[in-house]
């Protein structure tokens, strides 16, 4: 209890102290905050995003065989399906058909794709609730499309998928096979790449090398590939990300060191009548501490409750102009608040933690001096 | 009443410890509700025998990254320059990299 008591006391004058420097202190906190906010807003939203994309591709065909031309991919003919239906250990080969279709009306581009319910369905489209907001339909309404001859198709928008799922598919545009080919002149018997089934997971990679050796112009993309790509996502080693992250670490630097390498007048003033008056200097380092902890704790809470807040219920509006770059058909997404405790104990002590020792520093130092040289500066 | 600057400070303390577990639980509550439409998503991607994210539409290489070459964010003719600002956000995958040692 005396310790508790003798703690509450050093605290009282630790705020005491904080809140005569008010100005500068309350200016402090909320660029510590700033830092805060903006490095737990990307941790939440990259993790969330990541997390989320390695769920729902589970779903995502095992191997993706796509044929490459002079670099560019390239129609795959029927005859490669034949031929890798005859590795042993595939199940079942697929042609898959999909592209883009860049609508100049709305300026946006959309991704249609030929599925086994939408084969037969001539005539007909499903869309993506992006795809509704952007081109401004309804179902039942009509969209008129631009085939690679010039002529115009028209197509009834027989359902739109559900405005949750838009993550994955805001841009899709469900279309049967026969208008896709028309759409695109595409011959039948040719498609835009092939997936695979093989009987045993544990032979995916055997299975993709046989499929470099039978067929030399294809790239097999395997399902566990796909689900790694979407780690380098926001990977924070590159892009915008680490201009983001330096600028953050380099303002906390300047923060600390500033910190760090001078205490003002008045605070060593303040030490040296502690001193004169009995303080030890442990006591002193304590009351720095406090100081420290002070700071750095209502900013991390505050930083971490305002991301939190920003992201999950407010839709990390202000990233919003970074993630929607050039285009124009962007997703309404809520993210499933996938919050790792690992990240948050990082930033914890990523940022609470060096702040805290850089204030403990320059007050051991006055601290061990002499109280008469410290009030005669 | 509360006369000490430490009282307020730990009451400040505590509500932040309150408003934050209030966060986590609901991460936790928003995580279950979400098991449904996860699975529905699992379901539809299967079914659309979809690759990716439809989080970047303004280019093909952001668009599909998974299903992209090492060249694509290049190949609009020589000396393009990757312009697309979502393609600084994107590394190339992994097994793009992997590939081009094959």
């Amino acid at each position: 209890m005396v310790w508790i008591e003798k703690q509450r006391n050093i605290l009282d004058f630790a705020l005491s102290s904080l809140f005569r420097r008010w100005g500068k202190n309350l200016a402090l906190i909320i660029v510590y905050t700033i830092i805060v906010f903006v490095l737990a807003s990307i941790f939440f939203l990259t993790h969330s995003i990541k997390k989320e994309a390695t769920i729902v591709l589970q779903g995502s065909p095992e191997i993706v065989v796509q044929r490459i031309v002079a670099g560019r991919h390239d129609l795959v003919p029927e005859g490669h399906s034949d031929q890798l239906r005859k590795i042993p250990g595939v199940l079942e080969v697929k042609g898959r058909l999909w592209g883009y279709y860049f609508d100049p009306a709305t300026g946006a581009n959309y991704t249609m794709v030929v599925t086994d319910a939408s084969r037969e369905k001539n005539g007909t489209i499903t869309i993506g609730a992006g795809v509704a907001r952007v081109a401004g339909v309804q179902k039942e309404d009509t969209i008129p499309f631009k085939s690679s001859g010039g002529t115009y198709t028209t197509l009834e928008v027989a359902d739109i998928f559900p405005h949750q799922s838009e993550l994955i598919s805001s841009d899709l545009i469900e279309i049967s096979e026969e208008d896709f080919r028309k759409l695109f002149s595409i011959p039948n018997g040719s498609y835009t790449d092939l997936t695979l089934r093989v009987r045993n997971k544990n032979e995916l990679n055997v299975v993709a090398d046989k499929i470099k050796r039978y067929l030399p112009d294809t790239r097999p993309i395997l399902r566990e590939e796909i689900l790694r790509t979407y780690e380098a996502i926001f990977d924070w080693r590159g892009g915008l990300l680490v201009v983001i992250l330096t600028g953050a670490i380099l303002a906390f630097a300047i923060f600390a060191w500033d910190k760090a390498s001078s205490l003002s007048f008045e605070e060593k003033k303040e030490i040296g009548i502690l001193k004169a008056v009995g303080w030890e200097t442990s006591e002193v380092i304590i009351m720095k501490s406090w100081e420290g902890i002070t700071v750095s704790l209502t900013s991390f809470l505050l930083g971490i409750m305002c991301a939190y807040v920003h992201v999950f219920f407010g839709s990390f509006f202000l990233f919003t102009p970074v993630l929607k770059g050039w285009s124009v058909l962007y997703p309404h997404f809520k993210l499933i608040p996938f919050v790792d405790p690992y990240q948050v104990s990082a930033l914890f002590f990523l940022t609470v933690a060096p702040y805290t020792a850089a204030t403990i520093i320059p007050s051991w130092r006055a601290a061990t001096i002499e109280p008469d040289s410290v009030m005669r500066l | 009443m509360v006369k000490r600057k430490s009282d307020i400070f730990l009451g400040y303390v505590v509500v932040n410890m309150f408003v934050l577990a209030l966060l986590l639980a609901h991460v936790f509550v928003e995580q279950r509700k979400a098991s449904t439409h996860l699975a529905h998503g699992i379901r539809m991607v299967n079914d659309l025998q979809l690759t990716d994210l439809s989080l970047f539409t303004d280019a093909r290489y952001t668009r599909h990254p998974s299903m992209a070459d090492l060249n694509t964010a290049f190949q609009d003719h020589p000396l393009s320059l990757e312009h697309f600002p979502s393609g600084t956000l994107i590394a190339p995958p992994r097994h793009l990299r992997r590939n081009g040692l094959d």
